[in-house]
């Protein structure tokens, strides 16, 4: 391990000495990089995020939407039907006690929720409700819980279609079950799809993933330490990164899969006391909610604005469809991969219906967004609502919490750097998949990956290249495309499983361990 | 019929202490059988990257051969060399629920375990192994000082 930190650390040098120069260049080079990178890759994020002619409503957004309808109805809204079996099986009512040991349905939720519970259910839905008022949670809901038809749909391909191999490891994903999916269906192009699946992932995992993260959590810092050069942030970040994924330092890893779950509890539990202190006024937010969701109450764009955004917001922060989840739920070692899709099912409905909704709700409950009194609409300025203390994004759900706790701004910043510090681990891995799919199962080609990573962590975080953002947003969002690709074509697969699943289920032939171990006890 | 005892060990000097009155007790006894059980703490509901889930049955395959090879193996060749019938399990889970499940399991007479050798916070807070084993066991226990 010695060897491999003297070969890395004239790579950090360098990289230090780079963005320093970027610093002390006062934004020229910045400029000019940013200005390149913009001219090679906008037409591709004009591509993405292209809207419907006529409408401001971006294209991406409604093909996310109609597959989780799709999937919903195809599905016969498994989500709802299998909502009770999906937390019996986190319980672990349905587990193998002989399987003691390997990663159970709760580790594998706990592990894909860490990747998607972030910057997008504090800040986003702050931007959603900023833009589309109160009326954009409802369509954020409804986007919610259609969405968990896609991840189910997406998490059972990846566990049936995952590589398990001769060591014990396994690799899953969208990549792996497009291309063994379509040669088992006997279609063309699945290897293509795979590769170019492969391509958006790593290329989003370094982004939106990555350099996204840690600006974001830069920014935090220095909005309470003050301003400072951000390549100091990403260097600690890098070496904190690198000393997980290289070094291998599980405690450094442990620490944070334990402080990110509690710090949403945190999150959940403050927003829960907000609400319940002002219990008066949730059934008139509520009423904002409805009535918004289809007037726009004065909202920009009326009742279309109000839906663009909350579509927008549940897409972009629940990333059903997007193949990530498949990716990190297929290492649960199930003989039914059906089990693992309908866990999953519940990562939407708590990142987005629980998480989003109560950001939303203690905005409009703690009155940021100020309405007009005489004709009870909200006054809008330049598109956004005009908020109380005149703050956007993370800043206005961090002034709705400060409202009520004065504390808690410095808790929302801890919170948010944490969030980033593991979606980075999550993308790292995500990244990497796509990576070793593309490169080889070796140690020389993950090595490679993951410096790669680490340098870009500096990036993200000392330079502010928006088109270099706005490229990995829509690289993400590009993952989704070939991936519901595949789903569509396989899905016939996943239907054939889940009436499997549900035979037994039915039958008795799949029955509780803990019932089992009743009925022997009383023999 | 012969009488199974089961013995939970640690790995550490106190359970060859558990080990070595066990080994007693069978000779007193005569013609019973030794049940050398190892438990990996282990719980479903902790947090793990999703590095640490694709290695996790790596690990665990890892973690029961270390266990048989260092504890259990020894053990349980050290109980036949004395001409004593034993073998030997390792599981992952809570010690003391487990320790006790392969006890009802097996129809055991007894369960000999070492003095906990756990001790500080975790102890006060969590209480040990072996008074949870105490407190709950369904078949009688003997702790082994």
């Amino acid at each position: 391990m010695n060897k491999i930190f003297k070969i890395l650390m004239p790579v950090f040098a360098l990289m230090s000495t780079t963005t320093t120069a970027f610093a002390q260049e006062g934004g020229g080079l910045d400029a000019a990089i940013n200005t390149g990178f913009a001219a090679a890759t906008g037409w591709f994020v004009n591509f993405i995020f292209a809207p419907f002619p006529g409408t401001s409503f971006p294209w991406i957004v409604m093909w996310l939407v109609i597959a989780a309808s799709v999937f919903s109805l195809y599905f016969i809204f498994v989500q709802f039907r299998l909502f009770g079996h999906a937390i019996s099986l986190v319980k672990g009512d349905y587990s193998d006690p002989n399987d003691a040991g390997e990663v159970s349905h709760f580790q594998a939720l706990a592990t894909a929720l860490s990747g998607t519970v972030g910057l997008g259910n504090i800040a986003g839905v702050a931007v959603a409700v900023g833009i589309g008022g109160p009326g954009a949670t409802f369509w954020m809901i409804l986007a919610g819980l259609l969405g968990m038809a896609s991840k189910f749909t997406e998490c059972t391909l990846g566990v049936k279609y995952r590589n398990e191999y001769e060591d014990g490891t396994v690799s899953g994903g969208p990549m792996y079950y497009i291309s063994k999916g379509f040669t088992e269906r006997g279609l063309p192009g699945g290897k293509f799809l795979a590769i170019l699946f492969s391509v958006f992932c790593i290329l989003g995992a370094l982004g939106g993933g990555n350099m996204f993260q840690a600006n974001q959590a830069h920014a935090q810092i220095a909005g309470i330490v003050g301003d400072y050069p951000g390549w100091i942030t990403g260097i600690i970040f890098a070496g904190v990164v690198f000393a997980v994924i290289v070094g291998g330092i599980k405690s450094i890893a442990n620490v944070t899969e334990k402080v990110v779950p509690f710090m949403g509890v945190l999150y959940v539990g403050a927003a829960l006391v907000i609400l319940i202190m002002n219990a008066d006024q949730i059934g008139w937010a509520f009423g904002q909610i409805f009535e918004g969701a289809f007037t726009g109450l004065g909202v920009a764009g009326g009742f279309v604005g109000a839906l663009i955004q909350g579509f927008k917001r549940a897409a972009f922060s629940n990333e059903a469809g997007v193949g990530s989840a498949a990716i990190a739920h297929s290492a649960v070692r199930t003989k039914e991969p059906v089990t693992e899709g309908v866990v999953s099912l519940l990562e939407p409905f708590i990142d987005t219906v629980v998480i989003c909704t109560m950001t939303a709700l203690v905005i409009i409950i703690t009155g940021q967004l100020t309405v007009n009194p005489e004709t009870g609409n909200y006054i809008v300025e330049g598109g956004k609502i005009v908020t109380a203390t005149g703050v956007s994004g993370v800043a206005l759900t961090s002034a709705a919490f400060e409202s009520a706790f004065s504390w808690f701004p410095y808790v929302l910043a801890l919170a948010v750097i944490l969030f980033a510090f593991s979606t980075m681990l999550s993308w790292s891995y995500y990244g990497l998949k796509a990576w070793t799919y593309m490169f080889g199962e070796s140690k020389g080609a993950e090595l490679t990956f993951k410096v790669i990573f680490c340098i870009f962590i500096i990036i993200g975080a000392a330079a502010s290249l928006g088109p270099v953002i706005d490229f990995s947003d829509a690289a993400i969002f590009a993952m989704a495309v070939v991936n519901i690709t595949g789903l569509y074509f396989l899905m016939p697969i996943v239907k054939r499983e889940l009436n499997s699943y549900m035979a037994r289920l039915k039958s008795g032939e799949i029955k509780k361990f803990s019932d089992q171990a009743g009925k022997s006890a009383a023999e | 019929m012969s009488a199974t005892l089961i013995v939970g060990l640690d790995g550490t000097e106190s359970g060859n202490r558990a080990l070595a009155y066990a080994k007693k007790l069978a000779n007193l006894i005569g013609g019973c059988e030794l049940l050398v059980v190892y438990v990996i703490e282990w719980s479903p509901y902790t947090f793990q990257t999703a590095e640490e889930n694709s290695q996790r049955h790596k690990r665990r395959e890892e973690e029961i051969s270390m266990a048989m090879e260092r504890v259990i193996d020894p053990a349980v060749t050290s109980l036949k060399a004395d001409g004593i019938n034993a073998r030997g399990i390792v599981r992952h889970g809570d010690v003391a629920e487990l320790i006790d499940a392969v006890a009802v399991e097996e129809k055991a007479e007894q369960i000999i375990v070492a003095r906990s050798s756990e001790g500080g916070f975790v102890k006060r807070v969590f209480g040990t192994a072996t008074a949870n084993l105490v407190m709950h066991a369904s078949v009688p226990v003997t702790v082994v000082g």
